[in-house]
Formats: C-alpha cells, sequence, structure tokens
C-alpha cells in the first residue's frame, strides 16, 4: 500500500486539470467540491500510509527525470516520518481550509479558478515534502510560489494586488537562486541529489568543513526567502492581498513553513555546520521579535496575523538554530492548526464585515458572531501559550530548549512571547469587544458565516486545543511520542546539549509565564475593550515610535532606496547610454571608418571586367605563392 | 536520406515562388512534410551510433572540398527544432497579408534549406556556403518586410554579421591551407590540425567573433535588437528561433576541436562576456518599454548563459546548452508569436499603453502566461531543464561565474514578471478592450508550443539521450585535439 503513495500527489493534480480545463463550463457546485474531495482523497491515501508506515524510510522512483553525464535525477519520490508529518498537515489542514473556501468564495467570479490554483497548490506540495531528492524537492519549492504568486494575485484588476504578487515571486526567486547553487554544490560534493545517499556519506565530513558551511548556507537563503524571514521577509506581509483561505492554508500553515522542512530534511548536513546554525538562531531570532514590534500597532486584521506568522517562523528557526529539530516540527505541526484557524475566522470576520479589514473599524463582534468568537478566542490563547492548548507545548519546549543553549536568546524570546500576547490580545478586544466601530450598512448585514466555514473552524479549534498532547513535555509523561517518532532521522549537532531542563525550573517557567499571560490578558482587556484604546485612524496621532512600527520600520521603503531605486537607474544608463551610445556608437564610427575607406577604395570599381578578371587572377597566384613559400 | 531533407526545402521554395496567392498554404504544407520526414529520421537514428546518414562525395577535387554531410545527436536535434518550427513559423504568418507572399514564404524556405545545412555539413567549405546562404534570405526578409527604419537596420545587420562571416573564412582558409598534400576542408582534417599556440589564437578570435556576432554575445550584439524589432515577426522567429543557435552550433563543432589551445587560453574571456550578457541584457530589458524589445534583450541574456556553459567545457555545460538551445528556440518563437498578436490587434507594442488582457481575452492570458513561465525556467516546463544543467555546468567552471549567470533566475522573473503585469492584468485598457478571440489559426500555433514546453520539461529524457553521447565524443574530440597540440 505504501508503494500507491504516488497517489497522494496526483488526485489534487488530476483536481487541478479538470477545473482549470473545465474553467466556466464547469458548474461552481462541482469544482469547489471535486477539489476538495481530490484533497480528501490524498489525506486518506496519507492516513493510510501513515498507519501502515513501519519505521523504514521507502523510495518510489516513478521514472528518470534529468540524466547528463554523471548527475542522475529520478523523479522519486520519498515516504518517511518527516514526509508523513507533513503530508498529514498538508492534506489534512488543505481539506479543511478547501471545504471553508467554498462558503468564502462563493459568488466570486473566479470560483473554478480559485479551486484550480488551490489544488495545484496542494499538488507542488506535496511534491516539495514528497521529493526523495533535492531536485523535486526544489520543484515543489518553485511550483508553490507560481501558486502563492497567482493567488495573491487572484483580484488581478487591482493593481497593488499585482504587484504584491510579483513581489512575492521575486523576492521568493532571490532566495531560489541561493538555494539551486547549494543544490548544485550538494552534487559536486557529493556527486547525486539523493538524500538517501548524501546523508549516510555526510558522516565523514569533520565540522565546520567550509564546503558544508557554504552549502547550508545557501540552502538557508532559499529558507529565509520561502519562510519569510530578515531579510527577506517582506513578501509576506503584502502577500495577504489574496483570499483569505489562501492566507491561511498558504502564507501561514504550509508553504511558508518548507524553509523549516528544508532544514529538518538536511538536519545531518546543519548538524555538520554549527557556524551556520548559529547565523539561523541569530535570523530567528531577530525575525521573530522585529516582526513583533510591527504587528503591535498594525490594524489591518490580516496584516496583524502575517506578522504574527513571520514571528513565528523566527521562533522555529530559533529551534532548528540551537539543534532542536524535531522540536521545530512540533511547532510547525501547532502553529498549523491556530495559525489556520486564526486566518480563517479573521475570514469569516471579513466575510461578516462586508470586506473590512481594518479593526478599528470593527469591535463587539462577540454576539454576532458566536462561532467566529469562540473559535477565534481558541486560536487567540492558543497562539499566546495558554494551557493547555497546542501553542503552548510547542513554545513552552522551544524556550525551553533554547534555555539551555543560548541564554541570551532565550531572552530575546521570552520578549517576544510578551510581545505576541499583547498584539493577539489586542487585536482580540478590539476586533470581538467594546463597541461597533463601523458603519451602518456594515451593522446591518453582520452575520454567521455559513456551515461550510464554521464546521472547518471548529474542527481546526479543536485540534488547536488538543494538537499540543501529541507532544507533552517530559515533566507530564516520559514519552513524547512527536520527538520519538522523529529521532531516527535525526543527527544532532556535537555542540548540542542533550539534556533538559531541570523538573523545577520548568515548573518555574511555566507557572511564571502562564501568570504572566494572566496579568497581560486583564491590561490588554482593560486597555481595548474601552474606547480610548481603539488607534488613531491618522497616523499622525500616534507617537513617535508607534509611527515606526506602524509603517513596519519603513524597510519597504529602505529596500527600494537602496536596491530596487539604484538598479533601475544603473539599467537605464546601461541600455541609454552604455548599449546606445557607447558600444553600438562605436560599432558605427567603425563602420563609417570602412565606408570611408571604401569610397577611396572604390576607385578600383572600374566596371572593366577585364581588370576584375585580371584581379582575380593575380590574387589566385599570390595565394598559391603565398602557399609555395610556406 | 539526408540530402533529401536538406534539398526538399530548397525545392519547395521554387515552387512557393511559382505558386502566386496560394504560395503561403504550399509553403505550409511543403514545412509539414519536411516535418514528417525529419521524424523518420529521428526515429531511425541511433543515439549511441556516432555520425550517421553520413554521404559523402568529392566535391572541388583539386581544392580537396568534399560534399560531406551527417549528423550526430547534437545536430539532429537541431535539424529537428528547425523543421519543427518552420511550419509553425508559416502558419503565425497566416494572419498577415505580405506583399508578393510567393516571394516571402519561398525565402522562409530557402532559408530552411540553408539552415539544415548548416548543421548537416562536414566540410568547411561547403558550412561556410550554407552558413552564408541562411544570410540572403534573412536579410531579404528584413529588408523587404522590415519596419519604417529597415533600410539603416538591415544594412548595419548585414554588415555586422557579413564582417562575422569574413572573418571566420580567412580562418577556414587559414586552416585549409595547413592541412597536409593536396589540402582539405574536411572537418575531421582540421580536427587533426597540429597548430601552434600563436596559430590558434588568431584562428580562435577569427572564428569566435564569427559565432559571437551570431548569437549574439556581449559585446557584439547591438545589431540584434533593432533587427529583432524591425524584422517583420517570421524574420524575427527565424532569427531568434533557429538562426542564432547557428552560432553556439558553430562554437560546438568548428570551434572547440579544432584549436583547443586558443580556447584555453581565451575561452576565460569568452565566459566572462557572456555571463556579462547575462546580467547586462537581463537588466535593459527590465527597463523597456517595447515588448518586443524586450524579448530581443532577453534573448540575448539567456543566449549568453547558453555560450557560458558551451565554454565551461563542462559536460552539463555542454549538454545544458543543447537542451536549451532547442526550449530557448520553442518559447522565443512562442513569446514572439505573442507580442505579434498583441501589436496585430492592439497597434503598439508599447506596454505602458496595454493592460488588462486578462480580462478580454483569458485564453490568450493563459498560453502568454505558461510560455513566460517556461522562459523563467519554472521546474516541469523545459526551461528548467537546460538552465539548471547550464548552471551546475558553469558552476563547476567558477562559482563567481556561475553566481552571476544565476542572476538570470531573479532578473528574468523581474523582467518577464513585469512585462506580463503590465499587459495582461490590471483594469482593461481601452486598445485591450475588443482584443479578439485566439483564432484557430492561432491555437495551431500555440497549442504545439506548449506541448513541447510541458514534455520536455517533464520528459527531457529522450532529448537529453541523443544530445549525450554527441556531447560525449564532442569532449573526447576536444581531449584528443588538446593531446595532438
Amino acid at each position: 500500500m505504501i508503494q500507491l503513495a504516488w497517489l497522494i500527489p496526483v488526485f489534487p493534480l488530476v483536481g487541478f486539470l479538470i477545473t482549470s480545463l473545465g474553467g466556466k463550463k464547469l458548474p461552481k457546485s462541482i469544482s469547489g467540491t471535486l477539489a476538495s474531495t481530490m484533497v480528501l482523497a490524498s489525506f486518506i491515501v496519507s492516513l493510510i500510509t501513515f498507519i501502515q508506515f513501519n519505521g523504514q524510510p521507502v523510495t518510489i522512483d516513478l521514472f528518470d527525470w534529468i540524466s547528463s553525464g554523471s548527475l542522475s535525477i529520478p523523479f522519486s519520490f520519498m515516504i518517511d516520518q518527516l514526509s508523513l508529518i507533513m503530508l498529514l498537515i498538508i492534506t489534512g489542514v488543505g481539506f479543511l481550509i478547501h471545504v471553508y473556501s467554498i462558503g468564502y468564495m462563493h459568488g466570486d467570479e473566479g470560483f473554478s479558478r480559485f479551486f484550480s490554483y488551490l489544488n495545484l497548490f496542494i499538488f507542488f506540495m506535496l511534491l516539495l515534502v514528497m521529493g526523495s531528492n533535492y531536485i523535486v524537492m526544489f520543484t515543489g519549492w518553485e511550483g508553490v510560489g507560481l501558486c502563492s504568486y497567482l493567488l495573491i494575485g487572484f483580484w488581478f484588476k487591482n493593481p497593488e494586488y499585482n504587484k504584491a504578487a510579483n513581489k512575492a515571486f521575486i523576492m521568493n526567486r532571490i532566495g531560489d537562486l541561493g538555494f539551486l547553487l547549494g543544490i548544485i554544490l550538494i552534487y559536486i560534493t557529493f556527486g547525486t541529489t539523493s538524500f538517501n545517499i548524501i546523508f549516510p556519506s555526510a558522516g565523514a565530513f569533520p565540522n565546520n568543513q567550509p564546503v558544508i558551511i557554504a552549502i547550508t548556507m545557501l540552502l538557508f537563503i532559499g529558507a529565509m526567502g520561502k519562510s519569510a524571514q530578515i531579510p527577506l521577509y517582506t513578501w509576506l506581509p503584502d502577500a495577504m492581498a489574496g483570499p483569505t483561505p489562501v492566507s491561511a492554508l498558504i502564507h501561514a500553515a504550509t508553504m511558508v513553513t518548507a524553509g523549516i522542512y528544508m532544514v529538518i530534511r538536511s538536519n545531518v548536513l546543519y548538524s555538520l555546520a554549527p557556524a551556520t546554525l548559529s547565523v539561523i538562531t541569530v535570523i530567528g531570532a531577530a525575525t521573530a521579535i522585529f516582526s513583533a514590534a510591527i504587528a503591535i500597532t498594525q490594524t489591518d486584521i490580516k496584516k496583524v496575523l502575517a506578522y504574527s506568522t513571520v514571528s513565528q517562523l523566527g521562533y522555529m528557526f530559533v529551534a532548528l538554530g540551537v539543534g532542536a529539530y524535531s522540536t521545530a516540527l512540533f511547532h510547525v505541526t501547532t502553529h498549523a492548526f491556530f495559525k489556520a484557524l486564526l486566518f480563517l475566522a479573521a475570514g469569516s470576520v471579513i466575510h461578516a464585515m462586508s470586506g473590512e479589514q481594518d479593526i478599528r473599524k470593527m469591535g463587539a463582534l462577540k454576539k454576532k458572531l458566536p462561532i467566529t468568537y469562540f473559535v477565534f478566542l481558541i486560536g487567540t490563547l492558543a497562539i499566546i501559550g495558554c494551557p493547555p492548548l497546542a501553542g503552548f507545548f510547542s513554545k513552552d519546549e522551544i524556550l525551553a530548549k533554547v534555555y539551555v543553549q543560548n541564554k541570551a536568546i532565550f531572552g530575546v524570546l521570552v520578549i517576544t512571547t510578551l510581545m505576541t500576547s499583547i498584539y493577539m490580545l489586542r487585536l482580540f478586544f478590539l476586533t470581538f469587544f467594546g463597541s461597533f466601530r463601523g458603519t451602518h450598512d456594515q451593522e446591518h448585514h453582520l452575520h454567521e458565516s455559513p456551515k461550510s466555514m464554521t464546521i472547518p473552524l471548529v474542527i481546526l479549534a479543536v485540534l488547536s486545543a488538543i494538537g499540543g498532547f501529541m507532544g507533552l513535555p517530559e515533566v507530564f509523561s516520559e514519552h513524547h511520542s512527536f520527538n520519538s517518532f522523529l529521532e531516527p532521522l535525526l543527527t544532532f549537532p556535537s555542540s548540542f546539549i542533550h539534556e533538559e531542563m531541570s523538573h523545577s525550573l520548568e515548573w518555574s517557567l511555566m507557572i511564571a509565564s502562564t501568570i504572566v499571560l494572566v496579568i497581560i490578558f486583564f491590561i490588554t482587556r482593560k486597555a481595548y475593550t474601552s474606547s480610548k484604546g481603539v488607534p488613531a485612524l491618522h497616523e499622525n496621532d500616534l507617537s513617535y515610535l508607534a509611527k515606526a512600527s506602524y509603517n513596519k520600520f519603513y524597510i519597504d521603503e529602505l529596500y527600494n532606496f537602496i536596491i530596487v531605486r539604484p538598479l533601475h537607474i544603473i539599467s537605464e544608463v546601461f541600455y541609454k547610454i552604455v548599449d546606445s551610445r557607447m558600444i553600438d556608437g562605436l560599432v558605427n564610427s567603425v563602420n563609417k571608418t570602412v565606408v570611408a575607406s571604401s569610397r577611396t577604395l572604390r576607385m578600383v570599381q572600374t566596371g572593366n571586367v577585364g581588370f576584375y578578371i585580371f584581379a582575380m587572377v593575380f590574387g589566385i597566384i599570390a595565394i598559391l605563392l603565398f602557399n609555395l613559400v610556406l | 536520406m539526408l540530402s533529401l531533407l536538406i534539398f526538399f526545402p530548397l525545392l519547395a521554395a521554387l515552387v512557393t515562388a511559382f505558386s502566386g496567392e496560394h504560395a503561403k498554404k504550399v509553403a505550409f504544407a511543403a514545412a509539414i512534410v519536411e516535418f514528417a520526414y525529419s521524424l523518420c529520421l529521428f526515429f531511425r537514428f541511433d543515439p549511441v551510433g556516432g555520425i550517421q546518414f553520413t554521404e559523402n562525395f568529392a566535391w572541388i577535387t583539386n581544392l580537396g572540398i568534399s560534399y560531406h554531410i551527417g549528423m550526430d545527436g547534437i545536430a539532429l536535434l537541431l535539424i529537428m527544432l528547425t523543421t519543427f518550427l518552420v511550419p509553425l513559423i508559416i502558419l503565425s504568418s497566416f494572419n498577415h497579408k505580405y506583399k508578393s507572399p510567393s516571394l516571402f514564404y519561398s525565402l522562409i524556405l530557402t532559408m530552411q534549406f540553408a539552415l539544415v545545412g548548416v548543421f548537416s555539413a562536414y566540410d568547411g567549405f561547403l558550412f561556410y556556403i550554407f552558413w552564408e546562404l541562411a544570410l540572403i534570405p534573412i536579410y531579404l526578409i528584413c529588408l523587404m518586410y522590415g519596419g519604417k527604419d529597415r533600410l539603416r537596420i538591415t544594412l548595419k545587420f548585414f554588415i555586422y554579421t557579413l564582417t562575422g562571416s569574413l572573418l571566420m573564412l580567412v580562418a577556414l582558409i587559414y586552416l585549409w591551407l595547413q592541412t597536409p598534400g593536396t589540402h582539405s576542408f574536411d572537418l575531421q582534417a582540421l580536427y587533426a590540425l597540429n597548430l601552434s599556440a600563436v596559430e590558434q589564437s588568431w584562428i580562435f578570435w577569427g572564428l569566435f567573433l564569427a559565432f559571437a556576432i551570431k548569437m549574439p554575445v556581449f559585446p557584439f550584439h547591438t545589431w540584434q535588437p533593432d533587427t529583432y524589432v524591425d524584422a517583420p515577426a517570421p524574420g524575427t522567429m527565424l532569427l531568434s528561433g533557429i538562426m542564432l543557435k547557428m552560432g553556439v552550433f558553430g562554437v560546438m563543432r568548428w570551434l572547440l576541436p579544432i584549436v583547443p589551445q586558443g580556447v584555453a587560453e581565451w575561452g576565460n574571456l569568452a565566459m566572462i562576456l557572456s555571463v556579462i550578457g547575462v546580467v547586462y541584457a537581463s537588466m535593459i530589458a527590465w527597463v523597456q518599454k517595447d515588448f518586443k524589445r524586450l524579448i530581443a534583450y532577453s534573448s540575448i541574456a539567456h543566449v549568453g548563459l547558453i555560450s557560458a556553459g558551451v565554454f565551461s567545457l563542462t559536460f552539463q555545460g555542454l549538454h545544458g546548452s543543447v537542451i536549451q538551445m532547442i526550449s530557448h528556440g520553442i518559447n522565443v518563437v512562442g513569446l514572439f508569436f505573442i507580442a505579434d498578436m498583441i501589436e496585430q490587434r492592439t497597434g503598439t507594442r508599447d506596454m505602458d499603453h496595454l493592460g488588462g488582457l486578462r480580462t478580454t481575452a483569458p485564453g490568450f492570458a493563459t498560453y502568454f502566461m505558461i510560455i513566460m513561465l517556461a522562459s523563467v525556467a519554472l521546474p516541469l516546463t523545459n526551461g528548467f531543464v537546460g538552465e539548471f544543467l547550464l548552471i551546475n555546468g558553469i558552476y563547476q567552471y567558477s562559482q563567481i561565474l556561475a553566481a552571476f549567470a544565476g542572476l538570470t533566475i531573479i532578473l528574468g522573473a523581474v523582467y518577464m514578471l513585469n512585462a506580463y503585469m503590465k499587459i495582461s492584468l490590471g483594469e482593461a485598457k481601452s486598445v485591450a478592450k475588443h482584443f479578439a478571440a485566439l483564432t484557430l489559426t492561432e491555437k495551431a500555433v500555440l497549442v504545439p508550443i506548449v506541448i513541447m514546453i510541458f514534455l520536455i520539461g517533464i520528459y527531457p529524457k529522450p532529448l537529453l539521450e541523443i544530445a549525450g553521447p554527441a556531447v560525449e565524443a564532442l569532449k573526447l574530440s576536444i581531449q584528443t585535439a588538446t593531446s595532438l597540440k
């Protein structure tokens, strides 16, 4: 049965082909249901594969793809612990989001197109995690980038959305160049790109070998692009231009975690490169706190969640950086539940508010949207790490692991955790409490979303609530099922400290964080349920620091000023001066000289045939003589 | 029989020349027959059988010139590219009314004759003849059917490429003079020459300039954008889709094994120029307003990558360049066809005036997007296979150059996505309002292109297997030549 796992990506591919080729001829009811069914089928096969999996990785060869000399790249899949977990997340969460979209996108003229893109995305995402070599992974990697581009610019009449889509694709491509060069270096070093040959033979390399550092850094550049880390993160908040289910599926739960997946997949290499791991730790921590600092003043409900995603991805990279690979994947999993939940709940709010995304114009939605309110509460509590919800366990585990390895980074993460609680509760209270601040029309239209939307929400809420029990900390149980499942795939860096935090310390950490959480809860409730707490509508009314944060610390403007503009100017100079004047000018002046001298030579063009024949004969004789002399 | 494949288009050109109003149909039918015949050869070709379909007759005995033709895997693929693209190019012109169509289509077929000849020739003189013959029809097409500024532009193109050709002629004659006995132009005789390092440098430059101008490689490219923009669409397609491959092909067969020491001496410079071209032309493409000119510059960038792959002399570099020649040929013809349809329907190529085609012509926009994605080398499209192998080969030569050449991954996306956004997305502008749906003929051009994009992208194995042994043999003859000298 495991040999049939190749069916997993085939279902959504078929779905894509039918919905895209069928186009507008396909009735709406069919395309949405069909696309969802395909993902459900993938989920079921994934589940069966998961159950039948016996701990031994299985490779499924489909066909020879690219063979060139000693380079041989099969199109093949690999089923192992890591890909199985990712498969279940992608198809499970993916299916729920498909179902949700049937309700959410109802009435959009691009309904079928939307589902064809979603199916295509699932297909590529599955390739990404199932590939048994780096090139198949890269194919999925670029493919999800394409789908992200298509879905961010889904409403393509809006020029801003199109720009956001381009930005996402191009920023990802910057990372992809690093990734591709990394893959080539892997091929040159190991003679192959297949995982099952590279990793066993990597053990022969000593720690911090330059070539391994180069490989891991290049791959990490790819991860920075895809998983939105400093300095390549700015595309992700803009990506919120896409329909909200897209933000949930692609820009929160699945695609953006591809970078984490890739590092875990390559953990054998990363563990040999402690230098790279240090870089990852620092970048992860910096991204976590920096984006939290932006999230705290944002007023667009999706933007807050977007920056929070960037921040949470930073957490995961910190976990990777200290060598706690399975912890990072644990957080990927719980994050997939609660972030998908939060985005979909936000979508439900936006749906109810007739498209309004500004939390300054919301408030008091609790009564009108009881289910949405409840699941949003669960999501918020999960992300801020309230026990015993999912985020509590995974975040606590990251903090505990980081504490043992690096105290300074631990401090940064603790502050980030506090900031997370603040901005999430701020978002929550501003949206659901206080008084309604929207227009009268909006108030009139307020309604709870249809069942196709609320049922997935409730399921995700349940997962966000209990998902953490997959990885209970040692304090509670001897057996950490998540970690032990993944253990066979992992190699830890030599510097990795395997000892756990002492139980007493871990208890005090948990209790302390819970107490702080309760305090923040009450402070934010007081601050953001009153009308005074609503952020100013005009940014000039903000304090200096808040204004900087509100404007995302002007990073986009900075990039534009130091990179895009200068390159554009250089390109213009290349075109208008170097190419037209200098190179072509030189060519033309050579040409003129030739023309001028040919005027002189024209005198020999007498038109006298005899003269020509004479010249020809003379020439031939000259050549022959020349030849004789030599 | 290979000769038939070469001369059938010439015969067809003659018939076309006298078929008056029916010229385009006659030409199209002939091109299809030619393609079918080439398919027969394709299936009879044995990838590991070395040079095949050889014909070798003495032609001008006392000068050592023979009619020696044949094909290896590389030539086969380029011939297939030619026979595949020519019918599409003819079909793509059905929307246009060219004055004296019999002449126009006759010129295209003459061009095909010369192109197939260039790829088949195993005799230096024969190669030169075909090389020059290819220039004449395209020159006439540009001169008679081009845009407003065609006189000046075509003259420049002609002089520029002719200069290159003459340098090649001088180099070939010099080589001929070095051959022992009664002299010979035969490729094997040229490979066997024992030239000094200084001679090799001179010959290198003579041949390299000819090929570099044809491709074109930076900084010998300034004839290209004007010519591409000014030529009628089928002319541009012939130039960019097939003719520039003559340059790359020339380097592979007529340069590398003949003067290996010259390549060792100057190849590094050729690599650097090629890679400069990749970045430089990509950046210029980014600031273009005219979509056709943008494609012209993007072609310089792509061919720069191909040329860098060739001069890397690595297996993957050479292998990738063969695959990328095929892919680039298909994609660039697709892009120029897209540009031509836009210009025909809206009367403009200025991207600032375009917009919203995806709203008014979703089918058109989809084809456009697929070809664009192939052009930016998305995996599972044909562009990726070649580009990956090329960057891989360049990386084995120099990491720094690979990093620069790799910028094509980013810059290609920048200019192509930008162009796609300006042309297809946004609200439909006035010129796009009445954008007619695709006709059957247009679909008949686009569908084969799209099929090839995915076929080569998903299952490149047949192409790789045909090119592989030929690349192996090429590397071997470079090695033997080096050890000989």
